[in-house]
């Protein structure tokens, strides 16, 4: 393994990017039609990739498990995304979006990404409102903004509680027209099985057809994947159900390095646990702590229904705690401290574990009609869900696994560590360290697909104009093949007894109670301890009925569970060598007397890169030191 | 609370389907109706049956993908509500309850209640979408556009390509579903440009595939989950006639 080289550029922040830019090669129209690109994933980041290379004249196959690229699950954010447009003249900058970011993330994060992610951040919003995205606007007609978790200013567009959708329905029209135009041919229902490496560079992928079952070798000069995070690890969170890890971790199994896989943020409002059987725990948009003021009583196991709970008796801890931010603290503030209340008794419902967010007083200050305009279809959300409607009385609201800091490492040209390979969006690491701030993933994303990797990616493909087609008859595609075949056979002979499902359940549980919110050296062993105790079992007693032939949704489930084996560990492992409190990483050991996150800079300051060395081998890891030269590194404190 | 299911059982495209019987114990009322399905199919696959195949994934509404025909209604008796987001307080105990996939002669079954709805994707790939390369965007707020028109158009957007308006339909008519793309297009400045072309492409590809005509029966507005109104394909009408109008004067 070579010295992990992030390749960000010399010069002052604010240059970097324009001037690395006017020094990347590039491929001329002509030889960009003999180019074929595979992008794995269509959500915000896959969508906007495969159309802004389409536009390009690159040849360009897109690939989704879902029957349309339109259903990826970038459709389910919902408060905003952001950009430094400063249009309300709140002295917002791209510097500044650049030093939340990084604030946010606690110092965990690059800077030359993040401060690149915010630059072109103006550029996505033009974009995204001439391909019609129905953004908020205000009585004048220019587009309008709000201010969200955790930042003083005024900086993210939204359409109201729909913006995830309505950008995904942007970036899916400009999808749509490069498949239109030949430049995209589109593969939906398909999932990735497999990475094909040739001679060392990323030459193709191996796709399991959800209908027929048959196994298909696709190929190309260069393979980007935005296959999204890996919250499902959880089994509850408020990703969809098909999201998994399984492409990325083939990645990582094939020799791309993972980074920071501990760092996942749990969101904290979402509606709770209502029954045994939930696999899916909906998110309440985050905005919602604009107007919402959270609380619990301030007795211990109080059953009061919560409008009897007189205000004096209502202790709105995010208010006490942090009089600065009060209820916008960042997400793993106010997730912990939602856990730590709870924890000690004071929790909502029956379950005790929630709390309230209560919109009582933003009604009597606004009218109902302000909070309906900006919240209606969140307030219906959670009247469908629980058969409550929070106009009448307070939300009860819960943490959540949401979202994943995490994932494949890159360097500044999005490239993964094998050559060819390019992750972006959520499936990268780079951009949100041990932390996300609100509205700051569908900016990501999309300044990834659009404006980001089409220009990097040429500066790899201006050395394969001579390449010639990638034939899939070669021996590493057939290995590459012969592979999965095994592997599904395997599935297929065990013949046990419990459904792909109840493992999944049973991981999730383990997950969130040894490497969730809170975590300390001795339970992240035993973590590791009970995911091979659980995977031993699953080896042995799984069942997937019918053939793999045909449409078999236990068998699709099963291969994903399998790889959630071997994530949890490494999340575990990574959790276990930091011994620190950063962001959403919270260790016992590492807190200060108040109960808050102490980092440790001088010795963890860094990204950990994790080598595969086989299944139950213990992985390498390999540190990329972080340089702060632009901002001065800080306690971050809300209070 | 108990329940009898009746679940349309179709092993693949080719084969003849039919309803089967499942009585289920112990349900939740807090359940939604898929993890009620879930819940059945944990004990299928216990007792060594086949699970009864089901598309969904986000699970909260947004997504599109879930959409079962329940007791005779798309996304079953409540309105407003996608499959995913129907709990089982909306059934009473011991009812019967019918579960079948969309039925449309352009939403071909493929399993169960799966079915293919590729015909919706071809729509789009007429003219789904505003002509705009990447780069060539002009800044944001150089084209005002009032918050009247902005605030409709959203409420065309907010389409989410379940095909419920088409199983609802008795012509099996996809005009609801175009409607809400075309007139969200039209009525933005940024998507005029291109609204005549785009009706008319849109329009064609729709009959191309096999969807019906309208009836004006509003049975699709009363089942869309997201409240999209007829109104919309007022507006595509008018478009689409405009459109005929205004080519044969170029001529």
């Amino acid at each position: 393994m070579q010295q992990l080289n992030s390749k960000i550029p010399e010069g002052p922040l604010a240059d970097k990017w324009s001037r690395y830019k006017a020094s990347l090669r590039l491929v001329s129209p002509a030889n960009k039609k003999k180019l074929e690109i595979i992008v794995v994933g269509t959500g915000l980041a896959g969508a906007s990739a495969a159309s802004a290379l389409g536009e390009l004249g690159y040849k360009v196959k897109a690939f989704c498990f879902q029957d349309s690229p339109r259903r990826a699950h970038s459709v389910a954010a919902q408060g905003g995304i952001n950009a430094a447009k400063n249009y309300k003249n709140d002295n917002d900058s791209i510097y500044r979006l650049f030093f939340d970011t990084i604030k946010g993330g606690d110092y965990r994060a690059r800077e030359a990404n993040v401060y690149r992610a915010a630059e072109v951040s103006n550029l996505v919003i033009d974009h995204y409102t001439a391909l019609g995205v129905p953004f908020a606007r205000d009585y004048g007609g220019a587009l309008d903004t709000r201010s969200f978790g955790g930042v003083q200013v005024s900086r993210t567009f939204y359409a109201k509680g729909q913006t995830g959708q309505q950008c995904l329905l942007g970036a899916y029209s400009s999808l749509t027209r490069q498949i239109a135009k030949g430049t995209v041919k589109m593969f939906s229902r398909r999932d990735m099985l497999d990475l094909v490496i040739v001679e060392g560079k990323a030459r193709g992928i191996i796709t399991r057809n959800l209908v027929s079952g048959e196994l298909e070798r696709h190929s190309a000069h260069a393979v980007v994947l935005a296959t999204g995070g890996y919250g499902t690890v959880f089994y509850l969170s408020t990703l969809g159900l098909g999201s998994n890890a399984s492409a990325a971790w083939n990645a990582h199994k094939k020799g791309a390095l993972f980074a920071n896989p501990s760092f996942i943020q749990i969101h904290p409002t979402s509606i709770p646990v209502l029954n045994d059987y939930q696999c899916k725990l909906t998110l309440m948009s985050e905005s919602l702590r604009n107007d919402g003021r959270v609380w619990v009583s301030k007795e211990k196991g109080d059953k009061r229904h919560p409008t009897e709970i007189p205000e004096e008796e209502r202790d709105y801890y995010l208010e006490r705690k942090y009089p600065a931010f009060g209820n916008l603290v960042p997400r793993d503030v106010a997730s912990r401290a939602a856990k730590e209340r709870c924890d000690a008794g004071y929790g909502a419902g029956d379950s005790g574990l929630s709390v309230y967010l209560d919109f009582k007083d933003a009604i009597d200050a606004h009218g109902k009609k302000a909070i309906q305009d900006k919240y209606g279809n969140l307030f219906e959300m959670y009247e469908k869900i629980t058969g409550i409607n929070p106009y009448n009385q307070p939300m009860r609201i819960y943490p959540a696994g949401h979202y994943t800091m995490g994932g494949l490492w890159v360097d500044y040209n999005l490239m993964t560590t094998i050559p060819g390979l390019f992750a972006i969006g959520e499936s990268n690491f780079s951009d949100h360290g041990a932390n996300r701030l609100g509205a700051n993933s569908l900016m990501q994303c999309s300044g990834d697909g659009y404006f980001i990797l089409p220009n990097t990616i040429g500066d790899y493909l201006a050395d394969e104009i001579r390449t010639g087609k990638i034939p899939t008859d070669q021996q590493p595609f057939k290995e590459a093949e012969k592979g999965v075949e095994e592997k599904i056979q395997k599935f297929m002979a065990i013949g046990g007894r419990k459904s792909a499902s109840s493992f999944h359940k049973r991981l999730g549980k383990i997950m969130w109670d040894h490497c969730g919110m809170r975590r300390d050296a001795e339970g992240l062993q035993k973590g590791k301890e009970l995911l091979n105790e659980l995977e031993e079992e699953f080896w042995k007693d799984l069942r997937i009925p019918g053939n793999d032939r045909e449409i078999n949704q236990e068998l699709e489930k099963a291969l994903k569970v399998a790889d959630f084996f071997e994530v949890g560990r490494l999340m575990c492992e990574d959790a276990i060598q930091r011994e620190e409190s950063c962001g959403a990483h919270f260790r016992e050991e590492h807190q200060t007397e108040t109960g808050e996150a102490k980092r440790d800079d001088k010795n963890f300051a860094y990204v950990a890169a994790w080598e595969y060395k086989g299944h139950r081998e213990k992985p390498d890891m390999h540190k990329e030191p972080l340089r702060f030269e632009h901002v001065e590194i800080k306690e971050r404190s809300y209070k | 609370m108990n329940v009898t299911l009746k679940i349309w059982r179709q092993k693949n495209a080719q084969a003849k389907g039919k309803f089967k019987t499942y009585p289920l114990q112990d349900v939740s009322p807090e359940m939604s109706v898929l993890e009620m399905l879930d819940y059945l199919n944990m004990q299928l696959i216990e007792k060594g049956d086949a699970p009864v195949a089901f598309e969904h994934d986000c699970r909260e509404g947004i997504c599109g993908t879930c959409g079962l025909y329940i007791n005779g209604r798309p996304h079953g008796p409540m309105r407003n509500t996608t499959t995913c987001e129907l709990h089982m307080r909306a059934f009473k105990d011991g009812e019967i309850i019918y579960i079948e996939p969309w039925r449309a002669r352009a939403f071909p079954v493929l399993k169960d209640l799966i079915v293919d709805r590729s015909s919706f994707e071809r729509i789009m790939h007429t003219a789904g979408f505003i002509s705009i390369n990447t780069g060539s965007a002009p800044e944001a707020n150089s084209t005002p556009v009032s918050k009247i028109i902005a605030d409709k158009a959203f409420d065309a957007a907010v389409c989410i390509g379940c095909g419920a308006c088409v199983a609802a339909c008795k012509n099996s008519s996809a005009m609801l579903y175009a409607a809400a793309k075309i007139a969200q297009y039209a009525m933005i400045p940024q998507g005029k440009v291109e609204a005549k072309e785009r009706v008319d492409k849109m329009v064609r590809q729709m009959d191309a595939e096999g969807f019906g005509f309208c009836s004006n029966t509003y049975g699709c507005e009363f089942d869309c989950p997201k409240g999209i109104s007829v109104d919309f394909i007022a507006l595509m009408n008018r478009e689409f006639f405009s459109s005929k109008v205004c080519k044969q004067k170029h001529k």
